[in-house]
């Protein structure tokens, strides 16, 4: 199977970059805030939450 | 590509394809969540935690807000994804964008699906598996047994369906407690009976919309004069039951007071919807826009004398 060296796949417009770029940064805010979520409810909980019950 | 031009009479959830690469913003997406009813779900939740008995710590108290937050988004999304062939037919949601084509069907249930997912479980694992399981059943009334099922079938669709934006009240006072009491059942109770009235009044000045996307609201199977009188129905009942947090002792002065006044006014306003004939639509959009307000100022109020004070204390402990 030989690939054709002028197919470049699909081309994003810059409006396309532009939206991609918007979305990719509010999935790694949303993403960091999870993290800083669990942190500080890790330290809300205390020792306690290393306790569970087997 | 919009599916208004193109006067899609599709019945069910649109079929996802391959296409152009989205270009979908972050904006779209914060319009799929529907933010002006999770701003109302986010309220009436933060009532419900702030009256239960008990504490809870702020940073879990804002975490069990933000779950209830985002699960109303997601159900919001999975709303959009499956009634995209309704919406693209009715003005008010013409412009969605998943009929107006700038996020794809697929897209909008990716999204909500996650978005879902993620709500129920951080706050099973960070808040109580109680409030959680209330979360995961809110989201499931609210797609599958409001808009996949009734919605479509039966004009009762908004007096069962109502109970989705009913439960948050309860999941609030479930995230404190672990549990649930009357004093929350109450708080749904309220919120179950006003959604008719507020729905049907919006119904009366949109009936066109609703029957051209063959929607079976009460106005378009029962007709004009029967969906008055429904309203009125509904409104004897929600406001005995808007005083009631005082008459069993659960509300102080101020809310009683609140409740028979507000409760006045709404009973004047379905009145007046009751006496009011077709075209004329002044009387119900009073009675829409008020019925707002009266949800509104019984929650604030409830919010101020009860929780206010307790919110207060226990960041201060």
């Amino acid at each position: 199977m030989s690939q054709n060296p002028d197919d470049d796949g699909i081309v994003l417009t810059e409006a396309q970059k532009r939206a991609r770029r918007s979305r990719s940064i509010a999935i790694a805010l949303a993403l960091a805030a999870l993290v800083v979520l669990f942190y500080a409810m890790t330290l809300v909980k205390g020792p306690g939450v290393l306790i569970r019950p087997i | 590509m919009s599916l208004v031009s193109e006067g899609v009479e599709v019945r069910g959830p649109l079929v996802a394809g391959v296409g152009e690469p989205s270009l979908a913003t972050v904006g779209d997406y914060i319009a799929l969540m529907k933010p002006r009813v999770m701003s109302l779900v986010v309220f009436t939740a933060l009532v419900g935690l702030a009256v239960a008995p008990g504490s809870l710590h702020p940073v879990a108290a804002f975490t069990a807000l933000l779950c209830i937050a985002v699960g109303a988004g997601a159900a919001g999304a999975l709303n959009m994804w499956y009634d995209a062939d309704v919406d693209a037919l009715m003005t008010r949601t013409a412009r969605r964008p998943v009929p107006m084509g700038r996020v794809r069907p697929g897209e909008a249930l990716a999204f909500g699906l996650t978005l879902g997912s993620f709500a129920v479980v951080v706050l099973g694992l960070l808040v109580n598996w109680v409030a959680s399981g209330l979360l995961a059943f809110t989201i499931f009334f609210y797609v599958v047994i409001y808009t996949i099922w009734l919605k479509r079938s039966t004009p009762q669709n908004i007096v069962i369906g109502g109970a989705a934006g009913a439960f948050p009240p309860m999941i609030g006072w479930a995230a404190v407690t672990g549990s649930l009491s009357l004093e929350p059942v109450l708080l749904f109770l309220i919120i179950f009976f006003w959604t008719p009235p507020h729905f049907w009044a919006l119904a009366l000045f949109r009936t066109e919309d609703y029957a051209r996307a063959r929607i079976p609201v009460l106005p378009v199977v029962s007709g004009d004069a029967s969906t008055r009188r429904q309203i009125m129905r509904y409104i004897l009942i929600l406001v005995p039951l808007g005083v009631a947090p005082w008459a069993v002792g659960y509300a102080g002065a101020l809310y009683g007071t609140t409740a028979i006044a507000a409760g006045a006014i709404m009973t004047m306003l379905g009145w007046q919807v009751l006496r009011e004939i077709r075209p004329a639509e002044r009387a119900s959009r009073n009675l829409f826009a008020f019925s707002i307000l009266y949800l509104f100022l019984l929650f604030a109020v409830l919010l101020i004398e009860r929780g206010w004070g307790g919110l207060i204390a226990r960041l201060a402990a």
